[in-house]
């Protein structure tokens, strides 16, 4: 084989092995620490199993069946690690276990999908909120810390650190690996739809310019969406959540001109939007709704739809989405949520209605708040009131994280 | 617990400063100040001159040695330098996120070690 053939062998066994990664990274870490209840060690396991796939196949060709290749290699790491560390107490329960595990006809690929029950343990309330979204990431699609550290402005060490203890939790602090009960269902379920909306990038809703840091993973929560989905066909949250991230999702391109510009959703053209998108995410709404069990996230991807419907009609329907922002209000008064809702009230009655919205939020939780700033510096310039317009745009502008974003609001600031 | 945003400028962002106070760029520098201050987290800052203007001084086996020129030649140089008052390192990767510096440079986070400092006036 000359060295061009074997570059090329070598980058499609890459490909394969990322390919396989990707696809079976959570369901294999799910599996491995479902005794154990060892992420950390499930991980270094799986590790070690694709590097040594990177050296093997490449010379003795791909595995008929790469996931359960990969699964057999991460547990003889995984063995070896424990006999290893022996003297450990305790740890001769485990070896026992993994090796009862192992002598089961599981090289097919008829093992468990225990996903779902490590999405409940990463989102599971005694480990620290601000953690549930990380520990996702990384154990159910395998991204490291950095990249994490990088969506979340964290510092990569710290991020590193933060994940390690986590999983330190996991494994002594007694969280079941299950699916909480009837009882407990709805509210830990939220925390699961909290982290996956999480790794989203918060505030899409709303038309006049906000942090999308979480841009980058987009595509991994739309993925972690529909795993859930997968795993909970019945929810109708579930499915409330998939359609709200297709319906943003299908603007995406939507939001930027050819030079980089930023374009407000009420000045993109809906054509740019994308239609097999929009029409899954109708699918999924209508899907949620046969349920009869609303819920913050339907409430949100109904506003994206009426949104949406722009591109048929030509207009938009702002008494609907004041509606919907009602009776989000009443679920969750998030600060983001209230901010939408007196856009819409703009919208559908006028600059100065929409502005008592904005007045009645207490002024010590928007200080910091981008959008509020944005939204209320457009309504102030629409009454003509320039001076404190202004005065909020520069506020605005100096929350604002974006470049785009930034030019966008000095350009209407003017 | 005080940090330093210490901000990098490419050679492009030096050259911004000759435009005139209507230039969107400068407009984002002032609003970002007007943030920092109205956030009450601004502790003071500062411009620094463009690196041609720099003199590297150094001694060695008793002899000085004066240079034409920033202490390291890279693309990227040091342009100024902002402190804020805040109550975490994370507090101050948001701000260093929002700097309109960080979009263009880089901005670099080290929080303040008054410690060292107190210790050397005070033996």
């Amino acid at each position: 084989m000359n060295d061009g053939n074997q570059e090329e062998m070598h980058t499609s066994v890459a490909r394969t092995i990322e390919r396989v990664a990707r696809e079976s990274y959570g369901r294999l870490v799910a599996y491995l620490s479902f005794h154990t209840h060892d992420l950390a060690s499930a991980e270094d396991a799986l590790s070690d199993a694709l590097v040594s796939a990177l050296e093997t196949w490449p010379q003795n060709g791909l595995p008929q069946n790469p996931e359960a290749w990969l699964l057999t290699a991460a547990r003889r790491s995984l063995i070896d690690g424990i006999r290893h560390h022996r003297v450990v107490v305790g740890a001769e329960p485990t070896l026992v276990l993994l090796k009862e595990s192992s002598t089961e006809p599981a090289l097919s690929t008829a093992f468990p999908d225990e996903r779902l029950k490590l999405l409940f343990v990463c989102a599971h309330p005694s480990i620290d909120p601000a953690m549930h979204t990380p520990l996702m990431l990384q154990t159910v699609l395998g991204l490291d810390a950095a990249r994490i550290a990088h969506a979340f402005l964290a510092q990569p060490k710290t991020m590193g650190q933060r994940l390690f203890r986590a999983k330190t939790k996991i494994r002594h602090g007694g969280i079941p690996f299950e699916i909480p009960g009837e009882r407990d269902l709805p509210e830990r379920l939220d925390a699961v739809l909290e982290a996956i909306y999480a790794a989203f990038g918060i505030g899409w809703d709303d038309m006049f310019g906000i942090d999308q840091s979480g841009r980058d993973l987009a595509e991994e929560a739309i993925w972690l969406a529909r795993v859930l989905l997968q795993l909970m066909p019945g929810e109708a949250e579930v499915h409330g959540l998939l359609a709200l991230m297709l319906h943003c999702e299908a603007r995406w391109s939507a939001r930027r001109a050819r030079d980089g510009r930023y374009i407000p959703l009420s000045e993109q053209d809906p054509k740019q939007w994308s239609r097999p998108l929009i029409e899954e995410a109708e699918r999924h709404l209508a899907a949620a709704a046969k349920r009869s069990r609303p819920g913050r996230f339907q409430l949100e991807a109904a506003i994206q739809s009426v949104h949406a419907e722009r591109a048929l009609s030509g207009c938009t329907d702002w008494a609907a989405i004041g509606l919907f922002y009602r009776q989000l209000i009443q679920i969750s008064p998030a600060l983001g949520i209230r901010v939408g809702y007196a856009a819409a009230v703009a919208e559908a009655q006028g600059p100065a209605a929409g502005l008592a919205v904005l007045d009645s939020i207490a002024s010590d939780d928007v200080s910091h708040y981008q959008a509020y700033w944005a939204v209320r510096a457009h309504l102030l310039q629409s009454l003509g009131i320039t001076h404190e317009a202004s005065d909020a745009y520069d506020h605005a502008i100096g929350l604002a994280e974006d470049p785009a974003i930034r030019e966008f609001l000095l350009r209407k600031r003017g | 617990m005080q940090f330093a945003l210490l901000i990098y400028h490419t050679p492009e962002e030096f050259a911004l400063r000759e435009k005139d106070y209507s230039d969107p760029h400068l407009g984002a520098w002032r609003a970002y100040y007007k943030a920092l201050v109205e956030a009450g987290v601004y502790v003071s800052a500062n411009a620094l001159e463009v690196p041609e203007t720099a003199t590297t001084v150094r001694h060695r086996e008793g002899k000085r040695r004066v240079q034409d020129g920033p202490y390291a030649e890279t693309k990227e140089q040091l342009g100024g330098f902002i402190i804020l008052d805040l109550p975490s390192i994370n507090a101050a990767l948001e701000w260093a996120a929002r700097c309109p510096g960080a979009s263009i440079g880089a901005v670099e986070v080290r929080p303040l070690d008054p410690e060292t400092l107190r210790r050397g006036f005070t033996g």
